[in-house]
């Protein structure tokens, strides 16, 4: 029989809040009136969410050539969703299949960061900072947008920590609920690699994971609802008039290097209950919101031995929120004939000229002004067309 | 930290920058503080009648119904913030010291002795005692004779308290005749327990010692006692928490232990049988064996004890001369990583592998709980096991990397590869160094560098 007292118990000190919740810097929220109405929300999706399978092009047979069985969802997850002509989406993005069909959602495809190595810590940190290289530049580009904003409360990061992005001279705040996840999945199919060759602590983990299952314990996914929640209290801080104006998730869990299928849809299924917990939380907000999703590279076409894809270059951004000139795949398709490298989906579209063409236009500032300030060291033009006017 | 050039010099360097009183501790209610808040303690349990403590004579009058629970409640809230208020604040000094002081090594020999002479606070009467008992008895005295430092704490009112001694009266002592002759309802008597434990866990070791070994140094230490429980007659008072001897609660006549008589002598008895227990052979060997098991590996090579043990018995009993031994033995450096951390030591070193989190040490105080390992509530004057068998379990590793998972996130973003080169210089595998550098976010990184085999030894 297996004790779940333990688990109950450390889960309950979690709960309790007395382990993490403390530690989250309440925001205080101005009550002053914000000089804006518009809402950016920022999710980053850390460790390269794989854009051909998120947003598979349709016409494009090289994409089964190459990665076989990987190149379309098994048939009990669904099928892909339309989009367009040329592309859908993955079953587990319906909810934002949705808004992409009534206008409040647009992808940008095909498009990557400066960064042209295959890091995830250097790669991120070029997605935060907008640095021309990794750790090169030490505050995040929203942070420095910040100044150029009208009076505000400080943006706020959906963490325990200020993520790259926000770090700056400009205040800032993170805000995490009590109960923050326990050891992401990935974490520990890591853990389990890094142990595989100490018989010690292979043994001990193997036991631990077995029990955790046993006792039934959410060993799987990063705790069911997780991302959504916090989503939810993003959007009920942005939803409050006097409250910020500009949020950042942080949804880890895309290096699917491993059994893909069914990892990637549990990511992408979070991420559209992100999307809706979102559109949901911010009511009459949304009309105003534009919301970001994007991640620091893409992954190879082909598939690996592993079911899996490895890291690659370009992917895809997701946008929704009333503010996107919705319904539309932004970008210039490459095509899978030429791949980057031989490897991986070419880039033709640049995440700084899409986040300084995005906040230019949400926000009303001069592009060029922005791409100056916030997107100096690695700068590109600012994308145009990507917010409703 | 780059590997010291000449980790021995680097090791025994240390007791010269060893502040045995540093500022962190001076602000902390000592021993003496402590004892007066328990005897508070026990009047309030007496007024609202909780305990089945009996009354004393000039106790006011206990309260009743519903008034009396309240006030019950007000105090048992009371008593725990206060508990929570001081342990907090004894744990938060002594990471601090761990930490961020300038001598961990003999921060580590600190823990070590308190966890050789432990108490656990989970007694009313020691909740409090962990910090003073560490701070005040066993911190001055790591960098000298054995013996002074056996005294200093079997005097101190949290070994005390924990092994029942203040209490404890000869049966042929003035008090207990006296207790007779008017045919008092409670006759005063010996406790043993501290006596045993001396025998048991402090010295000589299980299977070197007789009952008649106990009986004998538990008479020779009735009378060591505390002052500020003093309702007898005669006795003599002193302030709260304050060793006294109580001549008038001490057996007369002689005790033979291990083999020695020792004649009468008041308070000089028991402290000439503990000195004389301090130098012994089987002393020698246990107090070898311990620490080469905590410092080397958990069992520890026989040559390499007897070579402590003959060094500390060279030296009558110097604890330097102990130190010595181990640290210059080749023997001692032959096996890296061959300790698993216990959640103390693996907490220490996350936090000073992560000084950007900031944390306030009262979630470490949490997590220490969290991990298995509460600061000095072992429950039992054992101690904490000192082996791998006890600290790596399923569970317990599970824990462990929960808790990195969360603190590498409240990290930051800092490059967790140059980290990993820097914390373990000579240790870190290729296999490691590389599933770091694959980690799919820099927190990720550092959480696996923080429960890596490598990093989870030591």
């Amino acid at each position: 029989m297996i004790d779940r007292t333990v688990f109950v118990s450390r889960r309950n000190l979690l709960a309790r809040g007395a382990f993490i919740g403390g530690l989250a810097l309440h925001p205080r929220l101005a009550l002053a009136a914000a000089g804006t109405d518009a809402r950016l929300v920022f999710i980053i999706l850390r460790g390269a969410m794989d854009g051909l399978a998120a947003i598979p092009p349709l016409n494009d047979n090289r994409l089964e050539k190459l990665r076989g069985q990987l190149a379309a969802p098994p048939a009990q997850l669904g099928a892909p969703i339309k989009l367009t002509a040329d592309f859908a989406a993955h079953p587990a993005l319906a909810g934002f299949a949705g808004l992409f069909a009534a206008g409040e959602a647009a992808v940008v495809h095909a498009i990557a960061s400066p960064y042209r190595e295959r890091s995830h810590f250097d790669a991120q940190n070029i997605l935060e900072t907008a640095g021309n290289a990794a750790y090169a530049v030490k505050d995040g580009w929203l942070n420095r947008l910040l100044p150029l904003l009208p009076a505000q409360s400080p943006a706020v990061a959906l963490s325990a920590t200020l993520p790259a992005l926000l770090q700056g001279a400009a205040p800032a705040t993170s805000f995490a609920p009590s109960r923050l996840p326990d050891a992401s999945a990935g974490l520990k199919v890591r853990v389990a690699a890094l142990y595989e060759a100490d018989p010690l602590l292979h043994r001990l983990w193997s036991d631990a994971i077995a029990t955790e299952m046993m006792a039934g314990a959410s060993g799987s996914a990063d705790g069911p609802g997780n991302s959504a929640a916090l989503a939810a209290t993003a959007a009920r801080l942005l939803a409050d008039a006097s409250g910020p104006r500009i949020a950042v998730l942080d949804m880890g869990g895309w290096d699917t290097h491993a059994g893909q299928a069914q990892r990637l849809n549990n990511q992408l299924r979070q991420l559209d209950g992100v999307f809706a917990a979102l559109k949901s939380g911010l009511g009459a907000a949304w009309s105003n919101t534009l919301v970001i999703a994007a991640t620091e590279f893409g992954r190879t076409v082909a598939a690996n031995g592993t079911g899996g894809t490895d890291h690659g270059t370009a992917s895809a951004a997701l946008l929704a929120g009333g503010r996107v000139a919705g319904g539309k795949v932004h970008g210039d398709w490459p095509g899978l004939d030429r791949l980057f490298q031989d490897r991986d989906l070419m880039p033709t579209s640049s995440l700084n000229a899409l986040f300084a063409g995005a906040v230019a236009g949400l926000f009303g500032l001069d592009p060029e002004l922005v791409v100056r300030r916030a997107f100096a060291a690695a700068p590109a033009k600012a994308m145009t067309g990507i917010i409703r006017t | 930290m780059a590997a010291p050039a000449d980790p021995q010099g680097w090791l025994l360097g240390q007791f010269d920058q060893f502040d045995p009183r540093p500022a962190v501790l001076s602000g902390l209610p000592g021993g003496a503080a402590m004892t007066l808040q328990y005897r508070q303690n026990l009047a309030a349990l007496r007024r609202v009648g909780i305990g089945g403590l009996p009354r004393q004579p000039g106790d006011p009058e206990p309260l009743k119904g519903p008034e009396a629970e309240a006030e019950a409640n007000r105090y048992q809230q009371e008593r725990r913030q206060a508990f929570r208020q001081a342990y907090g604040a004894q744990v938060q000094a002594r990471l601090a010291m761990a930490i961020s002081g300038p001598a961990p090594f003999a921060e580590r020999l600190v823990h070590f002795w308190a966890n050789h002479f432990a108490i656990s606070t989970d007694k009313l009467a020691t909740a409090t005692m962990g910090g003073p008992l560490e701070f005040e008895a066993i911190r001055p005295g790591i960098t000298g004779r054995f013996g002074s430092l056996l005294l200093a704490v079997v005097r101190h009112p949290g070994m005390m308290f924990y092994l029942d001694q203040a209490q404890s009266i000869g049966p042929g002592s003035l008090l207990a005749q006296a207790a007779r002759r008017r045919n008092a309802p409670r006759q005063p008597g010996l406790n043993e327990n501290l006596a045993r434990e001396i025998l048991e866990l402090h010295t000589l070791g299980a299977g070197h010692y007789t009952q008649a070994d106990v009986g004998g140094l538990a008479r020779a230490l009735t009378g060591w006692s505390i002052g500020g429980f003093v309702r007898r007659p005669l006795g003599v008072p002193a302030p709260d928490g304050e060793f006294v001897f109580q001549p008038n609660w001490h057996e007369p006549g002689s005790v033979t232990v291990a083999g020695k008589t020792y004649a009468q002598g008041g308070a000089a008895q028991a402290e000439a049988i503990l000195n004389d227990l301090a130098t012994h052979p089987r002393t020698a060997q246990r107090l070898a064996e311990k620490l080469a098991r905590h410092l080397v590996a958990d069992v520890p090579p026989p040559a390499l004890v007897a070579r402590m043990a003959q060094a500390y018995l060279a030296s009558g009993g110097d604890l330097m001369a102990l130190y010595r031994a181990v640290v210059n033995a080749p023997e001692a450096w032959a096996q890296p990583l061959a300790k698993f951390k216990t959640p103390w030591d693996w907490t220490v070193s996350v936090a000073r592998a992560l000084p950007k989190t900031n944390m306030p040490d009262l979630r470490l105080v949490l997590m220490l709980a969290e991990l298995g390992q509460p600061v000095w509530r072992p429950g039992s004057p054992a101690g904490w096991p000192d082996d791998t068998a006890r600290w790596a379990a399923p569970d317990a590793l599970m824990r462990r990397v929960e808790v990195a998972g969360r603190l590498a996130g409240l990290a930051g973003g800092g490059d967790p590869r140059g980290l990993a080169a820097k914390l373990l210089p000579g240790t870190l595998s290729a296999a490691t160094s590389a599933a770091i550098a694959r980690a799919e976010s820099p927190a990720e990184g550092t959480a696996l560098l923080l429960v890596c085999p490598e990093f989870l030894r030591r």
